[in-house]
């Protein structure tokens, strides 16, 4: 296991160096001032008129799901940014060969590099997802119903998306890798839309369509989960989508998810451990 | 199981495929522990696929290949393995030190020897200079010397070597010649792929010569003067007989512009051979032995066509 923590280390400093890594915590940062001051000026809009404090909650709430929403995207995009390259343009370059005849296995090289990108994802969804419930509780007083709940499941989607650019990675080149998972996320965010919209026309074909697109890409089923757990429980029920939901996926979607990026993760080192140099 | 075998390496009717290409025909090869061995062939021989198989990055199709008494996708024998590859390269954003390390740390050293052992395997290489320099900076050749510090840094039985001295100024590939005798001394063997003849000849202790994927010639550097000679005589009356007839003590003779060249099999037979054209009527005007080096041999067992 030494070699998992070495190569876990190293992609985690390296992920950490990327400027898109750097980028995309400065756009986390406009975020956060952004949704400062728009929540800044709800309030005083808010002040301005007679509003019963259990609707003004409820708008507020529905805010911070903007905004946690934002955080998901972001955190996913630059997952799948940071780790595109990382086995494409490593075998491609030749950098792998130095690595992989060392004492260490391809799974473990795999699975370190996997590592490394999950403590790295992980730290900015936290830091991004905190700043975001601070900024909310500090200007509006409104939390998240489950935070830890939200957090680790957008962990989840971020580690699906990036199992899929590790499996795709060892087969294609940079390029096709992000072409293919860029499309599978948009396929994703897609059929979470289809869903919501099934709510509303009752079309039993959209709604298999959407389950389909779930189950081949299942990231965004996890957010609506994540959102399902973290508003309020009115918010839930008035159907208002993405950050409520007609069609809320259940615990068998998340432990679907969870089977699903165990076994490409597998498929991944598999496919990693045989082919050729 | 490693200190069973005397060979460092053993290949048995190494084959690979690559679609409907055949990169590696049929290639058995041993080597043995603590000789620099050199791996010739001119491009798309297999030589560079052949190393892979070796170091377990490409699976053979066929065949049985060892190193170190261990099979190639033994992972613990790695341990004793160093290898540069031809055009090194790897994280730009490490300085030399910490590229060193990381090297070092994923050959399993530990923490305590690595902080003696990366300086001194980067003065080794000349890289003293630069130890904290980040890597984005250096030169094509700094970078060959730092991949050869991190081939050595672990201080293996076995070094596999792809091309070292491309990109090294002269000065660079002398150290690099002085540092593979200096493994060689240590009792570590050596395998060296390389187009540089010049530099595979006073390296060497033995060389093997691949086409097309197989073993077409093996020699014995340190026997080669005791092999054959190549002799250039200035000549004029030369008959088709007296070039027909050196072939009793010669394997090729060809005559043009007053200058007959032949190949002798060996210098014992060069009285005879002068002999011979005496007395078929040349008139003979110099007569100059010269050894046959790497390059003519590689042309002759090659043939003229094939580019290096």
């Amino acid at each position: 296991m030494n070699g998992v923590w070495i190569m876990a280390g190293i992609t985690f400093r390296e992920a950490a160096r990327r400027k898109i890594l750097w980028t995309a915590m400065i756009a986390g940062g406009l975020l956060l001032a952004i949704f400062a001051v728009a929540l800044h000026l709800q309030v005083d809009e808010f002040n301005s008129r007679a509003m019963s404090p259990f609707l003004r909650y409820q708008v507020e709430s529905g805010m911070l799901m903007v905004g946690l929403y934002t955080v998901d995207l972001l955190a996913v995009v630059m997952t799948i940014l940071t780790s595109i390259d990382t086995l494409a343009g490593e075998i491609s370059s030749g950098t792998i060969h130095a690595i992989a005849t060392k004492p260490i296995s391809r799974w473990q090289i795999l699975l370190g590099k996997f590592s490394g990108f999950i403590a790295m994802i992980a730290a900015y969804v936290v830091v991004l997802f905190a700043g975001t419930v601070a900024v909310s509780y500090w200007a509006v007083g409104v939390m998240p119903q489950h935070p830890i709940r939200g957090v680790l499941l957008i962990i989840l989607e971020c580690a699906v998306a990036l199992s899929v650019t590790f499996l795709l990675g060892t087969w294609f080149s940079t390029l096709t890798n992000g072409v293919l998972v860029l499309g599978l996320q948009g396929l994703a965010f897609m059929g979470g839309w289809l869903e919501q919209v099934s709510g509303f026309s009752q079309s039993a074909h959209i709604v298999t369509l959407g389950i389909v697109t779930s189950l081949i890409m299942p990231g965004e089923s996890l957010w609506r989960r994540a959102a399902f757990e973290m508003q309020t429980p009115l918010a839930a029920s008035l159907s208002f989508s993405p950050f409520a939901n007609v069609s809320i996926p259940s615990g068998v979607a998340v432990i679907y998810a969870g089977v699903f990026l165990v076994v490409v993760l597998g498929v991944a080192i598999y496919h990693f451990q045989n082919r050729d140099l | 199981m490693n200190a069973t075998t005397d060979f460092a390496v053993e290949t048995h009717g190494l084959r690979k495929v690559f679609g409907a290409k055949v990169a590696v025909r049929n290639l058995s090869l041993s080597v043995r522990r603590g000789e620099i061995f050199g791996f010739l062939g001119p491009n798309g021989a297999g030589k560079s696929t052949s190393i892979k198989m070796l170091l377990g990055l490409v699976k053979p199709t066929n065949g049985k290949a060892f190193v170190l008494g261990a099979p190639v996708n033994d992972v613990d024998v790695r341990r004793q393995i160093g290898f540069l590859p031809e055009d090194f390269r790897f994280y730009d954003w490490l300085t030399a030190t910490e590229l060193i390390r990381l090297h070092g740390r994923l050959c399993g050293m530990e923490s305590d020897k690595l902080k003696r052992r990366v300086p001194e395997v980067l003065e080794l290489v000349g890289l003293s200079p630069h130890i904290n320099r980040r890597v984005r900076g250096f030169s094509k050749g700094m970078l060959q010397r730092l991949g050869l510090a991190q081939a050595l840094v672990h201080e293996p039985q076995i070094i596999f070597l792809d091309e070292p001295t491309s990109g090294l100024d002269p000065m660079g590939r002398r150290m690099v010649r002085d540092i593979l005798r200096a493994q060689r001394e240590r009792g570590a063997t050596v395998f060296l792929n390389s187009h540089l003849l010049g530099e595979i000849e006073v390296t060497c202790d033995r060389v093997v010569f691949i086409k097309d994927g197989e073993v077409v010639a093996s020699q014995d550097l340190h026997e080669a003067e005791r092999d054959q000679v190549r002799v250039v005589v200035n000549a004029r009356n030369v008959s088709q007989k007296a070039v027909d007839g050196l072939a009793a003590w010669s394997t090729s003779a060809n005559y043009e512009n007053e200058r007959l060249i032949f190949v002798a099999r060996s210098k014992e037979v060069l009285p005879d051979a002068l002999r011979h054209l005496v007395a078929n009527g040349v008139d003979v005007f110099g007569f100059t032995p010269e050894r046959l080096s790497l390059e003519d041999l590689f042309v002759k067992i090659m043939g003229e066509d094939h580019g290096l």
